[in-house]
């Protein structure tokens, strides 16, 4: 039972990892008893199944998870949401009124318009139908203010860190209020721009790096050297 | 007609840029080279320069087009009116409409279509300069291209052609050869499993000459392969070297 | 191409030819019956009428003077179009050509032209300015699979057929005598179309065949058995072998159709 590849090792489609009682997991498949990467990534051994961290990834959709996404039509009872993936989200206007509406009354365009920004969690989604977005929960809606980002999907865990040690570091050292969707799209809030200007630096440089040791450590120090610089800068001005 | 007959192969056995007859020209491939793009690639092979970009999987439009248990791929292979000699026109001729049908078919057996259903994936390639061998090349980048847009794929496919200039069997034909030869058979491969996803021939071979030209144009396909999990893979060198 | 075949139908085709066997009786590696009939429009220089089983294509030949291709002077010039005709499936619609009916005319085109089936050189009535245009027309009128063969067959055919009037330069100008000449043929290139169906080779795949089959490869030969054109088709793939093992199989049964067929 070899495997062809160490753990963190890059793989590319086509490259045989391992070969005979393993598993096929992430970006990954299976064909007789050898295993392949499926794209390009990082391979990671789970017990028996071989998965690869891939570095190039979109976002398909998953019931539960929480996702930012745009605003893109207005219907007769709904709206469509473009939510970084191949396949456009709806919102019922049901879910938003919180009641049954009349199509002659609401203008629904008043609640959510083409453009608008919101939060939202993914209800129900299969191979047959486009997913479906519920707003009505603690948290959820249209986003008002705060900056937009966007990154690799596969990279959102990463940006998370172990145990939340990442993030919750991010947010301590820059001052900003920040919620993660699924779909790589992640909105940033802050009392001062400069602030998040500071928070998107780091989440970038940890998308570019997302694979390499002592990455929470690095990114720690070059916030405050950023922070240090930039005291630096107003007190000479 | 006093036509110059120049000889395509020397005395020493030499190709007319002096490569030797299993030789390939100098390839030169970058990944990610277009930021709108959700994958692109760029390829050099002798004097051909060609662009592919990959958009999707996505929504399709038309909905009617769309497949409920795969998704449909789509493919254009283009050559910008100032890439060859005499301009040619803009608008898709017979050749390129041809052309963009056993590329796609080429690159359709790497490809896990049933994954994402109701969606489009759509290649553009662009050859931007023509140097003889262009949709090879362009099969080369495209594949590369599906890789770089994350698409999940079952192998790169590498493509190259072989065939016949006075009487010699040779690999990756130029422009020069490709005209003034008598035999051209495109290959194109998906290495790990010796699945060849495209064989054109025309001209004029023995069976045997045949067999020689496609096992030198598989050849050639397996070292393009070499390259082009290298420069997939440059693309995240960084990766590694912060790693150190 | 495609329309929708019933599973059961696909399942059972399969099956069979992996026990080497066909649907309609035939062996892995036997032809459909092959009917040609010539001359069958007389308006048209030359033309032909090809029954391969249910599969109907008629190819006719117009020839206009024209002038040369700068990089040949002296040479004739031929094009080949094919018309994938709505009467002929229900998956064939009206408008201008699409990506099918070009590969199949492209392809049809290699065969004659790599072989050099037509003495073009023989066509050319001033270097470099007037020479015979050879138009060959294919059209399908019934699609029951394996049109590439088929529409090969009819092609060689009208040019066989195809009668090239007499003329004589006066002061520049072709005058039009009477009596006609034969068009000037010295190959007959024959098709061979194989599908991989459950790993293995067939030829000659009709309709059912194509809508289960993975990958379609189409070898042309000529009359010294030679390979003039290929063309690999399908979302499938062959093995270097199964491309060696194709090669040899069109070699014999291009021969056995030319003799069949006394080209």
């Amino acid at each position: 039972m070899p495997t062809f590849f160490e753990r963190r090792q890059l793989v590319t489609p086509g490259d045989l990892i391992a070969e005979g009682q393993y598993l096929p997991g992430e970006n990954t498949y299976k064909e007789d008893d050898k295993i392949y990467a499926s794209r390009i990534g990082l391979v990671e051994y789970e017990d028996k199944k071989v998965n690869v961290v891939a570095l190039r990834a979109f976002y398909i959709p998953r019931v539960g998870d929480t996702v930012i996404g745009t605003v893109i039509d207005v219907g007769f009872n709904g709206w469509t949401v473009d939510i970084n993936s191949p396949y456009l989200a709806s919102l019922k206007a049901s879910d938003v009124l919180g009641r049954p509406f009349k199509p002659q009354k609401n203008d629904l365009s008043k609640f959510l318009d083409v453009g608008d920004l919101l939060i939202a969690k993914i209800t129900s989604y299969d191979r047959a139908h486009n997913p479906q977005l519920t707003v009505s929960e603690p948290g959820l809606g249209k986003i008002t203010r705060g900056q937009v980002m966007k990154i690799t999907p596969t990279k959102i865990p990463r940006v998370i860190g172990r145990k939340g040690s990442m993030i919750t570091m991010i947010k301590q050292e820059t001052n900003c209020h920040i919620i993660l969707g699924q779909n790589g799209v992640i909105l940033i809030t802050g009392k001062k721009l400069e602030d998040e200007e500071l928070a998107m630096m780091a989440i970038y440089k940890i998308e570019e790096e997302s694979h390499t040791v002592g990455l929470t450590d690095r990114i720690t120090k070059m916030i405050r050297d950023e922070k240090a610089k930039r005291k630096e800068g107003n007190k000479s001005e | 007609m006093n036509e110059k007959i120049e000889k395509l192969i020397n005395d020493k056995g030499l190709r007319l840029d002096g490569r030797k007859p299993e030789e390939l020209r100098p390839i030169k491939i970058e990944v990610g080279v277009l930021s709108n793009a959700d994958g692109s690639a760029y390829i050099q092979q002798g004097k051909n320069k060609i662009l592919a970009a990959v958009y999707g999987p996505k929504e399709l439009h038309p909905k009617h087009l769309a497949l409920p248990d795969r998704t449909v791929l789509r493919c254009r292979y283009h050559m910008a009116p100032f890439s060859v000699q005499e301009r040619k026109s803009p608008a898709p001729s017979r050749r390129e409409i041809e052309l963009s049908k056993v590329i796609r078919e080429a690159l359709e057996p790497s490809l896990f279509l049933e994954y994402y259903p109701r969606t489009a994936i759509d290649i553009f390639i662009e050859v931007l300069q023509a140097d003889g061998g262009t949709r090879c090349a362009s099969i080369t980048a495209a594949s590369l291209a599906l890789a770089d847009a994350g698409i999940p794929m079952r192998d790169l496919v590498a493509a190259c052609a072989a065939g016949k200039v006075d009487d010699t069997i040779v690999v990756d034909l130029m422009d020069a050869e490709d005209k003034k030869g008598t035999a051209d058979v495109p290959v194109a491969l998906m290495p790990n499993f010796n699945a060849i996803t495209l064989l054109q021939m025309d001209g004029d071979l023995t069976m045997k000459e045949f067999e020689k030209a496609f096992n030198m144009a598989l050849e050639g396909c397996r070292k393009i392969y070499t390259l082009q999990k290298e420069a997939l893979k440059a693309k995240y060198l960084n990766v590694k070297e912060v790693e150190e | 191409m495609s329309s929708i075949i019933v599973r059961v139908k696909q399942k059972q085709i399969s099956q069979l030819v992996s026990k080497g066997k066909r649907l309609d009786g035939r062996g892995l590696t036997d032809y459909r019956e092959i009917k040609i009939e010539q001359g069958v429009v007389e308006k048209a220089e030359g033309s032909a009428r090809v029954l391969l089983g249910k599969t109907e294509v008629m190819a006719g030949v117009k020839l206009e003077i024209g002038q040369p291709f700068s990089d040949t002077p002296n040479e004739g010039v031929l094009t080949v179009n094919a018309e994938l005709v709505p009467l002929a499936s229900p998956t064939f619609e009206p408008g201008p050509p699409d990506e099918n009916s070009i590969e199949l005319a492209r392809v049809v085109d290699r065969g004659i032209r790599e072989s050099k089936a037509i003495e073009l050189e023989k066509l050319c009535i001033e270097p470099g300015k007037k020479v015979f245009v050879v138009f060959v027309d294919i059209y399908v009128l019934n699609h029951d699979g394996n049109l590439i063969d088929a529409s090969a067959l009819a092609a060689t055919a009208a040019l066989l057929n195809t009668k090239m009037f007499n003329y004589e330069i006066e002061d520049g100008e072709v005058k039009i005598k009477p009596g006609f000449s034969p068009l000037p043929i010295r190959k007959h290139p024959v098709a061979i179309t194989f599908a991989k169906i459950n790993n293995t080779l067939i030829v000659d795949p009709w309709l059912e065949e194509e809508q289960t089959m993975d990958a379609r490869l189409t070898i042309t030969v000529d009359d010294e058995g030679k390979i003039c054109a290929m063309q690999k088709g399908g979302s499938g793939y062959f093995t270097p072998k199964q491309v060696l093992e194709a090669a040899k199989i069109a070699k014999e049964k291009a021969e056995e159709i030319r003799k069949k067929l006394n080209w």
